[in-house]
């Protein structure tokens, strides 16, 4: 070690994952890859209709098969409790099946083939009832109705008292959940605007597809104890729940995440196959795993969210925009789940990404015999803003503004407290506009483009743009939004961080383990991070609401400032200086002015303990965001701090085939900070490529309640000759709040990418598109439809 | 039960015999009967890449190889890339182009880029990009998994 150690940093470095080396390697344990010593395998038995009652369950024939353990249906398991973000979801059926993937039996045996084999020999007797699959004639009088009757526990009336079993009480209509909002007088924006316009956009469903099927081990020991190996999201919140659903002392369960095959918000809630394989391990007092096919992942996973959104929307000639109504239709599928709940972001983005000073939002999510729907990175961002910004392309036109231009006239800037309250303490919302603007030639491009339109010849340019608010700094959704940490330094200057946050792939425990670095001074190598295990770990919310960095970062950040505290008050004594003439460097407890060495770490943390004081350095943190809980009117300051986002995207259009090509995505992010270069860029390079099959390749085709493309083959993701070239711009606003500046990230890059095609395609060919995605067909339709209409 | 079959092979370069269902996936049969877990099962027909292994040297999904075909035969997976030159520059890059998020696909990656590099030492991007497109990442968008490839293919021996 030299005599004098200069200040060094990790902050906005290239730093490799922590947890690369064992992934690239092959030796990462996932869910998959896991055994207990004495494991049953569980199988799930689904319906095969779409909607009807369930006459009668057989089990006989597969009970008597040898190597099964258990067979269940929801008469064995009399105590369950609806699961969900409604509460209107049974894991096991009792009575009626809603649709196509619902649970009816569920079977755990020595291997995975005899318990395939077990479900065969179930035999079910349904009576089929009329089906309903379009949302809009959910509403109609005289639709079928999805949950007529109450049902849970045993599904008995006298259950619904208190004190009782919860169930879910039933609905006399189909409508699961409505949604709100209002801010000025819309009627008095139209009044004051010189063009409105109104559209219907349909956003269609996609699936997550993590490359790791879902899965779960659950086991009891002796006492009762339940231990649950889960890929969730949210195991502090699973906790609780899970103990409300099987009528358990939360205390008693444990959940250890192994490393997860992707997330995307697809683990946000419990879905049945969660409690069913606790059931079975209660049944067999075996431990139980249970692992789906691809198919099964397909067919019985959330999707995201479909709409049918209608948008009126006015500004005055001189471009400022005037109102916005929006009425959205949520097809809610057989069961409610986040999907649900997704007009909380929805109406940010018509609220609140623009200055509109009228605005009224409503939605109504109706039950359908579909697959039902969930969270999925973005959580309803996507699909408002391909309709806000498709209508920000729109208006500028009809006034004959430049869409750049339009957009920069009514763009937030910093300071701003929107009328639904959020306040934008750090926004580089116009830097987003320009950089991208400027950096992808836009204004000029697009002139020249639209200039090429009427010209002859079969493949046509476009570019567009489209920009993109979403929560950056956590969003306050349940009461408390924070993280708590644990931070023990060893003897020999090593760092255990003990974080409530998940890592699901996205690199938090490295983005941590730099924060903890920057502030005590000790190589990367140095930081152990612990996150997967509820017993250990102190309370998170959960992965989602692209929070993680910065409240798991600003947790992290307190606890390693107390350490740091704490280690320069003892190397004060010894160098007989003050602490804050002491800093810490490279392992060692340097002179602040100087960098020159006064001591090693370790060596100080071995004098603390060692001797008559006997100190160990270990210290806790909670981090709670300074952010609201929306009121009953959805207003508050629900995030501590805003992202925001700029995508430029410039397309190639087959006139001949409609085949659309991505060629280019130039983003700009506001993202506070950077701080891992490598970790930013895979975040945005992925989202973006997401983002991009959710506008052009990605579609779970459901007909009459049937998924017709459950594979890899026929749900086209995209692969690798496809990508467009991107680049991708920072903008770093320093958020006064964010760890060492930085915002959230991890939703924002695939949020833009649907709307700025269809932009980019009108811009080419001169054709709005209203509808995703935007497949060959559909595009060659639409083309074809507007020549014909021309000629 | 279904018929059993003895077969021998070379896993890893280590002689190996096993006694498999005649119905057995190649992919079952290093994960369940062998033990190796890091050759993955991402779908089961042959679409996503996850269970990429080498067979004889030549790239195949081991979810559609009945573990009886392996017999007599050299088989690598991800494991066996620890002894091999090229595989362990591609595992670094990898890690250094930061092309490993939630790491699920990224077995399955590598043992496909070892296959193209085995074929093609120093391959464009398109080359690269057209080499992996049997194998999907949710999460990379693929830029950094390209880098990696090419890192490894110009890092000296």
């Amino acid at each position: 070690m030299p005599e004098v150690i200069e200040k060094d940093t990790l902050i906005g470095k290239r730093i490799t994952k922590l947890d690369a080396p064992e992934k690239a390697g092959g030796k990462t344990r996932y869910i998959h890859d896991l055994n207990v010593p004495g494991q049953l395998y569980g199988k799930i038995l689904r319906s095969s209709r779409v909607h009807a009652l369930i006459k009668k369950i057989d089990t006989s024939k597969a009970r008597a098969l040898p190597g099964v353990h258990a067979v269940i249906t929801a008469a064995d398991v009399p105590y369950q409790r609806p699961i969900g973000v409604a509460k209107d979801h049974l894991p096991l059926k009792t009575d009626r099946v809603r649709s196509l993937r619902d649970e009816i039996a569920a079977v755990a045996a020595e291997t995975p083939e005899i318990a395939e084999a077990a479900l065969k020999l179930i035999e079910v007797e349904y009576e089929d009832l009329p089906v309903l699959t379009d949302p809009r004639e959910a509403l109609k009088p005289g639709a079928p109705l999805i949950h007529p009757e109450p049902h849970g526990a045993d599904g008995k009336p006298e259950h619904l008292k208190p004190g009782m079993p919860v169930a879910y009480a039933g609905k006399p209509d189909n409508i699961a959940m409505t949604f709100d909002y209002g801010q000025g007088d819309v009627a008095q924006g139209e009044r004051e605007s010189d063009v409105v316009l109104e559209h219907t956009f349909r956003l269609h469903y996609v699936t997550h597809c993590c490359m790791g099927v879902s899965g779960i081990i659950a086991e009891f020991d002796p006492s009762g104890n339940l231990l649950m190996y889960s890929n969730t999201q949210v195991p502090f919140l699973h906790k609780r729940e899970f103990a409300e659903i099987l009528d358990m002392d939360p205390a008693r369960i444990r959940i250890i995440q192994p490393p997860i095959g992707g997330g995307f918000g697809s683990k946000l809630d419990i879905y049945p196959f969660e409690p069913i394989t606790v059931f079975l391990a209660k049944a067999t007092r075996r431990p139980v795993k249970l692992v789906f096919t691809r198919e099964e992942e397909f067919l019985a996973s959330p999707t995201r969210q479909p709409v049918i959104l209608t948008l009126r929307s006015g500004c005055r000639k001189d471009g400022t925009l005037t109102f916005r109504t929006v009425e959205t239709l949520h097809d809610n599928g057989a069961y409610t789940s986040w999907g649900a709940t997704t007009p909380f972001v929805m109406m940010q983005t018509i609220s609140s990404l623009y200055r509109v000073s009228h605005c009224k939002y409503h939605t109504k999510a109706v039950y359908t015999n579909n697959p039902y729907a969930g969270s999925f990175r973005g959580y309803g961002n996507l699909q408002a803003t391909f309709a806000v910004e498709s209508h920000m392309d729109m208006l500028a036109e009809a006034i004959g503004m430049d869409p750049l231009e339009f957009r920069l006239k009514n763009a937030q800037d910093p300071g701003e407290v929107t009328p639904q309250g959020m306040h934008f303490k750090s926004c580089g919302f116009k830097d987003c506009l320009t950089t991208a603007a400027r950096a992808s030639d836009y204004s000029a491009k697009r002139r020249r483009y639209q200039a090429e339109q009427a010209r002859p010849g079969r493949f046509k340019r476009g570019i567009g743009m489209a920009s993109m608010l979403h929560v950056g700094g956590g969003a306050k959704i349940y009461p408390s939004d924070g993280c708590g940490t644990i931070l023990k330094m060893d003897d020999f200057g090593a760092v255990t961080l003990l974080t409530g946050a998940s890592e699901i792939g996205q690199g938090s425990e490295t983005v941590l383990a730099q924060l903890v670095c920057e502030e005590l001074g000790v190589p990367l190598s140095a930081v152990r991070v612990i996150n997967n295990d509820t017993e250990i770990t102190p309370w998170d919310v959960g992965v989602h609401a692209s929070r993680t960095t910065f409240i798991a970062g600003n947790s992290a950040i307190g606890a390693a400032r107390k350490a740091r505290a704490k280690i320069l008050a003892a190397a004060a004594g010894v160098a007989q200086m003050a602490p804050e003439e002491l800093d810490l460097r490279a392992g060692h407890i340097v002179e602040a002015r100087t960098g020159k060495m006064v001591m090693s770490l370790p060596k100080l943390l071995r004098q603390l303990h060692f001797n008559d004081k006997a100190e160990l350095v270990m210290t806790s943190f909670y981090y709670e965001p300074p952010s609201k809980h929306q009121d009953k009117q959805f207003k508050g300051d629900v995030s501590a701090a805003y992202a925001w986002a700029t995508q430029v995207v410039e397309v190639e259009v087959d006139t001949d085939t409609g085949i659309v090509r991505l060629l280019k995505v130039t983003g700009a992010h506001d993202v506070g900070r950077v701080l891992n270069r490598l970790g930013i860029e895979g975040q945005i390079e992925g989202g973006i490529v997401m983002g991009q099959g959710y506008a052009l390749t990605e579609e779970l085709m459901v007909e009459n309640g049937v998924v017709k493309n459950p594979a890899f083959r026929d749900y086209k993701l995209v692969t690798a000759p496809e990508i467009p070239e991107m680049e991708v711009h920072f903008i770093e606003t320093m958020d006064g709040e964010g760890p060492q500046g930085a915002k959230g990230v991890g939703e924002a890059p695939a949020i833009c990418i649907a709307a700025a095609t269809a932009n980019a395609i009108c811009n080419a060919t001169g054709v709005r598109i209203f509808e995703l995605p935007f497949t060959p067909e559909k595009v060659y339709r639409a083309l074809h439809a507007a020549r014909k209409e021309a000629a | 039960m279904s018929l059993q079959q003895e077969i021998e092979f070379t896993l890893n370069g280590v002689p190996t015999r096993v006694r498999v269902p005649v119905d057995m996936s190649a992919l079952d049969m290093i994960r369940s009967v062998v033990g190796l877990t890091g050759t993955k099962y991402g779908c089961g027909e042959g679409e996503c890449g996850a269970c990429t292994i080498l067979l004889d040297g030549v790239s195949v999904n081991a979810c559609l190889l009945f573990a009886v075909d392996c017999d007599g035969r050299s088989v690598t997976t991800i494991e066996g890339l620890a002894d091999d030159p090229i595989g362990q520059k591609l595992e670094k890059a990898f890690v250094e182009a930061g092309a490993v998020q939630c790491g699920f696909c990224t077995p399955g990656m590598v043992m496909q880029s070892r296959a193209l590099l085995a074929k093609n030492p120093n391959p464009t991007r398109e080359e690269i990009q057209r080499g992996i497109e049997g194998n999907l990442c949710r999460c990379t968008g693929y830029v950094k998994i390209v880098d990696a490839v090419a890192a490894a293919a110009r890092a000296k021996e």
